[in-house]
């Protein structure tokens, strides 16, 4: 009988979970997590915050998943250890637990850097359950007016809109020149920007945070920041958001490859037989760089794991790869972004553009050879996935490139033999 | 499972199929006060694409490994593993539109109303979709097919 272990029980934790049991129904499975409540949806955090969601909503499975998975899900509990030829983690208590097929699935930690006044109270992260309930409470607490987001990625924005939502007047600060600069390009990002403005937020671009500093009537609570630009924020709260780093600390110093992220091949092995590793602490296959990079997205972590789960059971499955692919609901104007969506100068690539700056639309399409390779739609996402079904597919576009960016864009307007033959009609 | 089966040879592109649909799944179950009284309004969860001559209708296709069911971010999208059927939980739905996102046919629907997705049920506890029933020229069928 096999003994599985998994560190993590987030999206790529939970899927192989699930992947394992449909091979191995025997196999004794131990998850094991630092947090309290395993199975909950990370992107709903800051639905939790805005008060949209409660604890039981952002489950994002049942309660009964463990036991009818017939895993045991360790809650509370560290790992700190791995020896790879004992074939055991160590918990923080020191219990030692054995493993025949590890998966490593912790995921990615908040990147802060040093800041002076960073230690004050009022000054957070943002990435898991206990960073939203500690933020939700401190807003209560304080009666928050007024918070400074560092970083206008998408967990910026996320908790930004969850801010405002609260009533709580919110300045962005980025280094960037533009927000969502890893999904957007300018004319993208200027549109989105124009929007959460006109919600009562203000931006501060091309610059960062060089000190946090105290209330008058006491220091070590956070009174507001000061720019690298010279200019002085006041605020209730600093939220760095500047993004996220994996958290690799298990495999240190031990026999696992590591780049920035864990290594693993097409199977999510690591280096080191029998130890695999899924989610935003490993570098996964991207299908349209065509390399292994960090890419830190639920849907993708879940696709690991999945992965990962199966060959640990013995069912050997290789990663299909994921991209760059945000879908984002913020502030009113949905946008979808994946791919090459703001590739620099490159005469290989073909760029369609279509703006309708009345309604705030903007499409974008980035071809290569004519196949789709980036795609960024703003307050039209409708129908998207036909888009990056092109796109996943490689289908050549060439015959019906301009049709691609049509206002009824659908099946419909793409050639009949390209319909029956991706299923879409008989 | 049984599925919805879109014939393009026989469609005209009438667009009834969302009517009904709109139809059946509002409060009253009634066309006319579906579409001028009920608040939320009630939509379509099947979709004519019209681009003459050519015309046919799209809704969930309940793939056997959904991207949707993959990608979904807060656990409202699940597959039924005894009946197939692909079946979301709006109580669940976050509306962050990843879904959307992924859907290699374009079926699933932004309820930008009530912020949340809205899909195709194949209309549970009728015998026969409302889409398939009230198709005037039997463009649509509800069919054993294999997954």
């Amino acid at each position: 009988m096999a003994k599985y272990v998994i560190v993590g029980a987030s999206a790529a934790g939970i899927a192989a979970v699930e992947a394992i049991r449909k091979v191995d129904s025997v196999g004794t499975i131990t998850v094991i997590t630092e947090e309290a409540c395993a199975h909950y949806s990370r992107p709903m955090i800051s639905d939790l915050v805005s008060g949209k969601a409660d604890l039981q909503k952002m489950k994002c499975k049942a309660d009964g998943f463990w036991k009818e998975n017939n895993a045991e899900a360790r809650l509370g509990k560290k790992v700190v250890g791995l020896n790879l030829t004992d074939k055991t983690v160590t918990l923080e208590d020191g219990e030692k637990v054995a493993y025949e097929k590890l998966l490593i699935a912790t995921g990615g930690k908040p990147f802060v850097p040093k800041m002076e006044g960073q230690e004050k109270d009022g000054v957070f992260t943002f990435t898991n359950m206990s960073d939203a309930q500690r933020l939700a409470a401190k807003i209560d607490a304080l009666n928050a007016k007024s918070a400074v987001v560092i970083g206008a990625g998408l967990i910026g924005i996320s908790v930004t809109e969850a801010l405002v939502k609260r009533g709580i007047k919110v300045t962005v600060v980025e280094l960037q020149e533009k927000i969502l600069s890893l999904l957007l390009d300018a004319k993208a990002s200027d549109i989105v920007e124009a929007v959460i403005r006109k919600a009562g937020v203000n931006f501060a671009t091309g610059q960062s945070v060089q000190k946090i500093i105290g209330k008058p009537e006491n220091d070590g609570a956070v009174g507001g920041v000061i720019l690298t630009k010279g200019d002085q924020v006041p605020c209730d709260l600093v939220i760095v958001a500047i993004g996220v780093i994996p958290r690799t600390e298990l495999v240190l110093g031990t026999a696992v490859k590591l780049n920035r992220g864990i290594v693993v091949d097409n199977f999510m092995q690591t280096s080191v037989p029998d130890v695999y590793a899924s989610g935003d602490v490993a570098e996964a296959y991207d299908f349209i760089l065509n390399q292994n990079r960090l890419l830190p997205l639920w849907p993708l972590a879940v696709l690991e794991g999945r992965v990962a789960g199966c060959n640990m059971a013995g069912a050997k499955t290789s990663y299909e790869g994921g991209t760059n692919m945000s879908s984002l609901k913020y502030f009113g104007i949905p946008l979808v972004s994946i791919g090459l969506a703001n590739p620099k100068d490159d005469p290989t690539l073909e760029v369609l553009v279509k703006q309708d700056t009345e309604n705030n639309v903007y499409k974008k399409l980035v071809l290569k050879n004519n196949v789709i390779v980036g795609m960024t739609l703003v307050n039209c996402i409708d129908r998207a996935g036909i888009l990056f079904n092109l796109m996943r597919s490689q289908v050549n576009v060439k015959k019906f490139k301009q049709d691609l960016l049509r206002d009824d864009f659908g099946w419909a307007v793409l050639p009949v033999t390209l319909q029956r033959k991706m299923n879409v009609v008989q | 499972m049984k599925k919805i089966i879109a014939k393009q040879e026989a469609c005209m592109g009438c667009g009834l199929c969302e009517v009904y649909c709109t139809t059946q799944h509002s409060k009253s179950k009634d066309i006319v006060k579906a579409y001028n009284s009920e608040h939320p309004k009630p939509i379509a969860r099947i979709r004519r694409e019209v681009n003459k001559p050519v015309s046919f209708a799209i809704q969930c296709r309940h793939c056997e490994d959904a991207p949707c069911v993959t990608a979904c971010l807060s656990g409202a999208m699940t597959k039924d593993l005894k009946t197939g059927e692909v079946t979301h939980n709006k109580d669940k739905c976050m509306g962050c539109w990843t879904c959307v996102m992924v859907c290699p046919y374009g079926a699933l629907i932004m309820d930008k109303e009530g912020k949340v997705v809205a899909k195709c049920d194949l209309c549970q506890g009728i015998s026969e979709p409302a889409c398939v029933a009230n198709c005037p020229n039997q463009a649509l069928e509800f069919k054993e097919v294999k997954t």
